[in-house]
């Protein structure tokens, strides 16, 4: 399939934010509660083995683990790797280590970084502590890092820990934002394209006939590429309806409101459009209605009735 | 445990793939996709509406969009209705969902699917939205990080060192040189650091491409393939979640897949290796007991080409398309999802003689 020159193609930056919240079960928010108050916490599992961090269920038996111990803030790095550029949301803006630290008492191994002038100064087996955040809030940021550490591990066993603290932390809030450049493709990039001059532009397959639009490439029917464009429209048919009585929020539409599946002439299928110019208890199957633009507008913002007869039913039947 | 036989025989009959490019803003997924679906269509003469279920396998985060997998459905002709199903994980697992539903009789054929075009977003970080959200995302681990640690603990136990893992990258990317989809071919410099001790050239490029088979349950799949790529067994496992509970030096699930797949039980001459970093392979090698008899990626592989959610997918198809040639007998393909080799698959195909 040969590819349409890339300068036809549209590319707009796309950014992904999500602010998911989280709940805590009762060992994460020991746990999480824990490290605001500069105490690590690990829970021992029926075999005996401490894990840091901690987890509701063993790893290897599945069982519910509640037994907590408090380990110490000093550990060993077991595995290390040096990150000469730091990515955005990283937790050092300088070079850093990530390093996996089996801390004082613990059985596993916690991931997190290490503050180090390079890497000649790091290796497995370093002794390292943790570096506490000056504001923490129950988070594992609330460790800003780990940092060199002279101190031997004193082999000291992990102390029975009730993982209460007063105002426990419940919950936590995990931003994450992804920032991406959208393409929508050679088929969407022409009907995106054809919107700015106020043109519908569809394609058709080769196959069945049917116009597509908005176009995406590709016919869901016959499962090959679409290549022909056509212009369709402006004018167009109601092929259903319904009344919207809900208002929703940031959107300056008074209700009652009619949005419609609307089959513009020479479009093999419907799409979506609001009703307006018309009261809403007038809106009907058949109405033929016209593209309203709005000054700038990238899309119509709603048709409106053309003021010709009603289409005949058969005419439409196909495309409801 | 012993390995347990499936039920029914199926194949593998008919493969294909993109060219895996860095980026293909001209296409939208189901038009990258499209191509791929016509050639296994086409290999086998079956339309869409003769296939008994289709499955694929994608990512929305690397789309950055809901229900990305959707829009993809255009190019297998979803309408009239159609028996579907996706999986939010690279196309092998859609292939195993498959292989299940053709096992139980449900369907004799299947056209299976993965997709991925990195290039809209910065894969190494969308890759991170995987992670451990309450202990681990935070931090924004990228997935070089992730393979860097586990690198750096091969080379501290002594399986490895960075000249060993050059030269798998060299091997890797000289096979690639005969790979026409291939990303990147022929030999190059380890370049710099990306994360310590893996250098740009341990490291798989970041690309778009899709990859497609066909499936077909005993007659059937002879009828449609001189040779089929029989499946004798395959099995996926996955290891605690927590990086720090594992010894990332070796791969116990992928060995425990392979021993349920049957690998153990004859010896195989090829292995496809779904291992995106260099020393990935040295781990999958000594978990798979691979000797140095065994052809390991003669197509490059996720060294040469990682479109993301279909590079395992295509290990299936690398594996199966040298049996279809005659090039293989007994061939293990591999598959992995997740960070440092989390999560594994394993399948065992033979060709008849």
């Amino acid at each position: 399939m040969a590819a349409a020159p890339s300068s036809d193609v549209l590319r707009a930056p796309l950014v992904v934010e999500f602010p998911f919240t989280r709940s805590l079960g009762p060992v994460q928010s020991a746990f999480l509660t824990g490290l605001r108050e500069r105490v690590v916490l690990g829970v021992r599992t029926g075999g005996g083995k401490v894990l840091v961090p901690p987890v509701e269920y063993d790893p290897v038996t599945a069982e519910e683990i509640t037994d907590l111990v408090e380990v110490a803030p000093t550990g060993t790095v077991t595995t290390w790797a040096w990150n000469p550029a730091p990515r955005r949301d990283q937790p050092l803006r300088r070079p850093f280590a990530w390093v996996l630290v089996r801390l004082d008492g613990a059985g596993t191994s916690l991931l997190h970084v290490l503050d180090a002038p390079g890497p000649d100064a790091v290796r497995s087996g370093m002794r390292v502590r943790i570096r506490w955040a000056e504001e923490r809030a129950g988070a594992i940021t609330d460790i800003a890092c780990f940092e060199p550490y002279e101190g031997a591990d004193t082999g000291r066993q992990p102390a029975p820990h009730s993982g209460e603290f007063g105002d426990p932390v419940t919950g936590i809030v995990a931003p994450a934002r992804l920032d991406y450049t959208y393409s929508p493709g050679r088929a969407q990039s022409a009907y995106i394209s054809g919107l700015s001059a106020r043109r519908t532009i569809g394609e058709r397959c080769p196959s069945c006939q049917k116009v597509y639009v908005p176009p995406r490439g590709a016919c869901p029917t016959c499962g090959i590429a679409t290549r022909e464009r056509v212009e369709v429209g402006p004018a167009g048919t109601v092929t259903t309806f319904c009344i919207v009585n809900i208002k929703a929020k940031n959107l300056d539409i008074e209700v009652p409101y009619v949005y419609a599946h609307i089959a513009l002439d020479g479009a093999g299928l419907a799409l979506h459009g609001r009703i307006g110019g018309i009261p809403y208890d007038q809106v009907r199957m058949g109405l033929r209605v016209e593209p309203v633009w709005s000054e700038g507008g990238r899309y119509p913002d709603h048709y409106r009735p053309t003021g010709e007869p009603d289409a005949d039913y058969d005419t439409y039947k196909e495309l409801i | 445990m012993a390995p347990t036989s499936p039920a029914r025989d199926v194949a593998i009959v008919a493969f294909a793939q993109s060219d895996h490019r860095r980026r293909t803003d001209e296409l939208s997924e189901v038009e990258l996709l499209m191509p791929v679906l016509h050639q296994v269509l086409d290999a086998t003469g079956l339309k869409t509406s003769d296939i008994g279920f289709t499955c694929s396998g994608s990512s929305d985060y690397l789309a950055g969009r809901a229900f990305s997998f959707t829009m993809a459905l255009d190019g297998v002709g979803a309408w009239p209705p159609i028996s579907e199903s996706h999986v939010e994980m690279d196309g092998a697992w859609a292939l195993y969902e498959a292989w299940v539903k053709i096992l139980t009789g449900e369907a004799e054929t299947a056209l299976v699917y993965g997709y991925g075009k990195s290039s809209p977003g910065e894969v190494r970080d969308v890759l991170t939205r995987q992670l451990d959200p309450y202990y681990v995302a935070p931090l924004w681990p990228d997935s070089v990080a992730l393979a860097a640690l586990q690198a750096q603990s091969l080379i501290d136990a002594g399986d490895t060192d960075e000249p060993a893992l050059a030269a798998i990258a060299a091997r890797s990317r000289d096979a690639a040189s005969v790979n026409p989809h291939a990303q990147v071919r022929g030999s190059r410099p380890q370049g710099d650091y990306l994360v310590r001790p893996l250098r740009t050239g341990d490291c798989p490029p970041v690309g778009d491409g899709a990859a497609a088979v066909i499936l077909a349950a005993g007659d059937r799949a002879r009828e449609l393939c001189a040779r089929p790529a029989w499946i004798r067994g395959m099995d996926h496992r996955i290891e605690a979640h927590a990086l720090g509970v594992r010894d990332l030096t070796d791969s116990p699930s992928t060995r425990l897949a392979a021993e349920r797949a049957g690998a153990f039980e004859r010896p195989v001459d090829t292995a496809e290796l779904h291992a995106p970093f260099s020393s990935q392979e040295v781990v999958l090698r000594k978990a798979l007991r691979l000797g140095d008899d065994v052809s390991v990626n003669p197509s490059g592989g996720a060294l040469g080409a990682n479109p993301v959610m279909a590079a395992g997918l295509i290990r299936l198809g690398e594996a199966a398309a040298r049996v279809h040639r005659g090039d293989s007998d007994r061939a293990l393909a591999h598959a992995t999802s997740g960070p440092c080799l989390q999560q594994n698959l394993v399948a065992v195909l033979e060709g008849e003689s």
